[in-house]
């Protein structure tokens, strides 16, 4: 926990006054109405550093809920002869009993595996890590007083509310949740008589995914009106930190997908409520033929895995943005390639958008049009490549401080390299036909866009928890939190690759009745055991990130890390508008480090004369 | 829209001339485009697949997209006389562009009606089930259009006549949002003719 700081705090002050941007901000005295009373301060806040924290609170107690699904689902895998009589008092009547053994539910299990996967992908790692972090550092690092609109920001974060307060409510359905897969395919999804879970259940979690749409997109018209409107003078686009590059690219993929998907919802609600016939061809169901004529099951795999592919690089690509800021800051040097890493960025985004079949090989799709599919699927390997390049490239001969922050960045760039290689072998349409829906599939979007997304996340909060509690948090525990968590990912998903080459299929209760699974057994029970000990070392991050927002150690100087961005520039704790006087303006690039002599040079100082700004052309 | 939605305006020294509230406006009509894009390609894809319903549409759409482009040119009169003070003609044509507005939808509803009394119902083929969904989320979007002109309404009758910078951009956020619901109808009806 380096506390290097060369640039003192008036000098900043002296920069910021002499060189600033006045916009009579505090003339106005509108920003009384924003933090005048414990109300707007703290729930309805219109602030984006608040409405960050509460993304992120929010966040980690859909993280903690989805983490414990898998637990209970993993005892299943792991232990499937072990009485869970001791889970009754929570799970009530989903744990059966029979001559005093309790028994989890089938249908319960498959509950589990849905909102599991639905709130890990959607309510933590979409809204609690960009909507946290677009939330805190848009404004902060492009020079801006908040958000374009505070009061769409603020409706962004309740939508998003709405969505997980109707989801949790789902679970207390006598039911049950939705149990037909995250990805709600239909006949699951558009049948009531399909499974306990496809009547009320299955209605909450689309209403609740729609609000959380909407709070998706109130979120990206904003991030991107910020970035594109209310940057700060001399904050030209290639000065731009990587990490506001990517939450801006992000925010566009989620403002073209989203609605895709909102269409495929509202075919399937017009399918359950109106007896239309998108999706649904002639089917019998309990004996009986339903009126249902000519529709496609298929089409709505289309429309979803629209949204779906871009989705993941909605999930991975702020967790990108986060390592290439905070390596850089970190191994004390510029990072390598700022252009490359922009173009990369641009380049997966727009490649996002046209591999959506992928997900799709084995539900019927030609294989002629497969044969696309694969060519652009593998392209994606080419600047997702150029990325790790840099960032080792980056770490190569730096002066690296080894903290929680960095240590996670680290870790994420090894997470994206082990699951990223098992992309390439899955995006191969005809090695999938062996790989579909086995655990290899799970391996690899877990380490790939699981875990690596939550280690940028929690990269991002080791090294930008000072600027939002002007505090750090405890950093023996943090590097605690890494080392346990990085040994116990990988025990917990490796394993799950020779499941999968086996072929054992993923989704299912039980393999009682396949003998040649059965070797697999012990296996099943040490990733289980691995999975307990990991959630164990995220409840000591939880602990240590709210004892820290109490009692960590404070922040005594403006800029900590010796950073070059923006918002060390503010106050340790800054008010609404960020600056308490001019906005700062920018006068370089942001990855000054190492340059002439001086260990860091921030966004604010002038060039010298005759100095060349790396940023610009 | 009002006044505290985007409370920073566009700093001085970026070129961008547009004003936040109204890239924003853009922004989200771009999302809107992106939902009919998934139900038109949806359509494209299921037709494709054969089992298809052909039947002719009813002429009511086709007037009914000369009306929403006959709207869109009254409530741009009716902001172009707002900027020249002509507060008369500003709202007189407001007035009218409303129940022009207000006509799309019922006239809309009357085409449904109109498709089933020919026996083009919501549930049976897709082929008839996807023009009702199409036509009918799009009608949904004209009336979050009346509603915004609904609060034009309110500001054009309670407010004393006086030409500000806000009222004319709050006008025109209005008509802007109008506008694209027009064009959006238009290329709707032009994709639903193509494919019939």
């Amino acid at each position: 926990m380096a506390t290097i700081t060369t640039t003192k705090i008036s000098e900043t002050d002296l920069l910021i006054e002499e060189y600033g941007y006045d916009d009579h901000f505090h003339e106005h005295h509108d920003d009384d109405k924003f933090q005048s009373s414990f109300i707007t301060t703290y729930i309805f806040s219109q602030d984006h550093k608040m409405i960050a924290k509460q993304f992120l609170i929010t966040g980690m107690f859909w993280g903690v809920m989805g983490a414990m699904m898998s637990l209970v689902f993993r005892m299943q895998l792991g232990f499937p002869e072990e009485s869970m009589l001791w889970l009754k008092p929570v799970l009530g009547k989903w744990i059966t009993v029979a001559d005093g053994i309790g028994t989890l539910a089938p249908e319960f299990y498959y509950a589990l595996v849905t909102i599991h996967g639905t709130v890990i992908v959607f309510f933590v790692l979409t809204a609690g890590l960009s909507g946290t972090f677009s939330n805190l550092l848009i404004p902060l690092q492009v020079g801006a007083r908040d958000m374009a609109s505070p009061l769409l920001n603020m409706l962004s974060y309740w939508f998003f509310f709405l969505a997980g307060a109707i989801m949790f409510a789902s679970l207390f359905l006598s039911t049950g949740p939705f149990s037909g897969g995250w990805t709600a395919y239909p006949p699951l999804s558009a049948l009531e008589q399909a499974s306990a879970g496809s009547g009320a259940g299955m209605t909450m979690w689309t209403i609740s995914l729609v609000f959380f749409v909407v709070s998706v997109l109130l979120g990206g018209i904003n991030y991107v009106t910020t970035v594109l409107n209310l940057r700060t003078k001399g904050m030209t686009m290639w000065r731009l930190p990587l990490t506001i590059w990517a939450f801006f690219i992000t925010a566009i993929l989620g403002i073209l997908s989203f609605p895709v998907l909102v269409s495929a919802f509202f075919l399937l609600m017009c399918d359950r409520a109106l007896q239309t016939s998108f999706f649904l061809s002639e089917i019998f169901i309990g004996g009986q033929a339903l009126e249902h004529v000519g529709g496609s099951p298929i089409l709505y795999q289309h429309l979803f895995w629209f949204l779906g592919h871009p989705e993941v690089y909605i999930i991975i690509l702020p967790a990108m943005g986060i390592v290439s800021e905070v390596l850089s800051v970190h191994a004390r040097k510029p990072i390598f390639g700022y252009r490359a890493m922009v173009y990369s960025i641009l380049a997966i985004a727009f490649l996002s958008f046209i591999v959506w079949a992928h997900h799709m090989f084995m539900s019927g799709v030609n294989p002629f049009i497969s044969n696309f599919f694969v060519i652009f699927t593998l392209i994606i390997a080419v600047p997702s490549a150029v990325k790790v390049f840099n960032w080792i490239a980056t770490l190569y001969g730096g002066n690296i401080r080894f903290n929680a922050a960095s240590l996670f960045s680290i870790g994420f760039v090894s997470m994206f390299i082990s699951g990223g290689l098992t992309g390439i072998f899955l995006g191969n349409s005809a090695i999938d036909i062996q790989m579909h829906d086995t655990y290899f599939v799970v391996a690899h979007f877990h380490i790939v866009m699981g875990v690596a997304a939550f280690f940028g996340m929690f990269a991002g909060v080791y090294h930008w928890f000072p600027k939002m509690y002007a505090r750090f948090m405890n950093e023996t525990l943090g590097r605690i939190h890494f080392w346990g968590t990085l040994i116990g990912a990988y025990a917990v998903f490796w394993p799950m690759h020779y499941l999968g080459m086996a072929g054992v299929p993923r989704r299912y209760y039980s393999f009682d009745t396949f003998e040649n699974f059965s070797h697999f057994a012990n296996i099943n029970k040490f990733i289980t055991i691995a999975a307990v000990v990991v959630f164990a070392l995220q409840v000591l991050f939880i602990i240590n990130f709210f004892y820290s927002i109490f009692k960590g150690k404070k922040v005594t100087s403006r800029n900590p890390w010796g950073a070059n961005t923006l918002e060390w520039t503010t106050p340790i704790e800054a008010g609404h508008g960020n600056w308490p006087g001019k906005i700062p303006a920018v006068q370089r690039w942001a990855y000054d480090y190492g340059k002439d002599g001086k260990e860091f040079i921030p966004q604010i100082v002038p060039l010298a004369d005759g100095e060349k700004d790396n940023g610009d052309h | 829209m009002n006044a505290t939605i985007f409370n920073n305006g566009p700093k001085t020294q970026t070129k961008n001339k547009i004003h936040p509230q109204k890239f924003a406006l853009w922004i989200a009509c771009a999302s809107i485009v992106m939902m009919f894009v998934g139900f038109t390609s949806a359509f494209v894809v299921r037709r494709a697949a054969g089992n298809w319903l052909e039947f002719d549409l009813p002429n009511l759409f086709f007037w009914n997209a000369g009306l929403i482009v006959a709207t869109s040119l009254v409530l741009h009169f009716s902001k172009v006389a707002f900027r020249n003070g002509d507060f008369t003609k500003y709202k007189s044509l407001l007035v009218a562009g409303s129940l022009m507005g207000v006509a799309f939808v019922v006239l809309q509803y009357e085409a449904w009606m109109v498709m089933t009394n020919n026996g083009i119902y919501m549930t049976g083929n897709p082929a008839g089930s996807f023009v009702y969904v199409i036509s009918g989320v799009h009608a949904a979007h004209v009336l979050g259009g009346l509603v915004a002109l609904t609060a034009a309404l309110v500001h054009a009758f309670s407010l004393k006549n006086f030409v500000t910078p806000q009222r004319i951009h709050r006008l025109d956020l209005t008509v802007t949002y109008w506008h694209f619901v027009g064009v959006l109808w238009l290329y709707l009806i032009f994709f639903l003719v193509l494919n019939s």
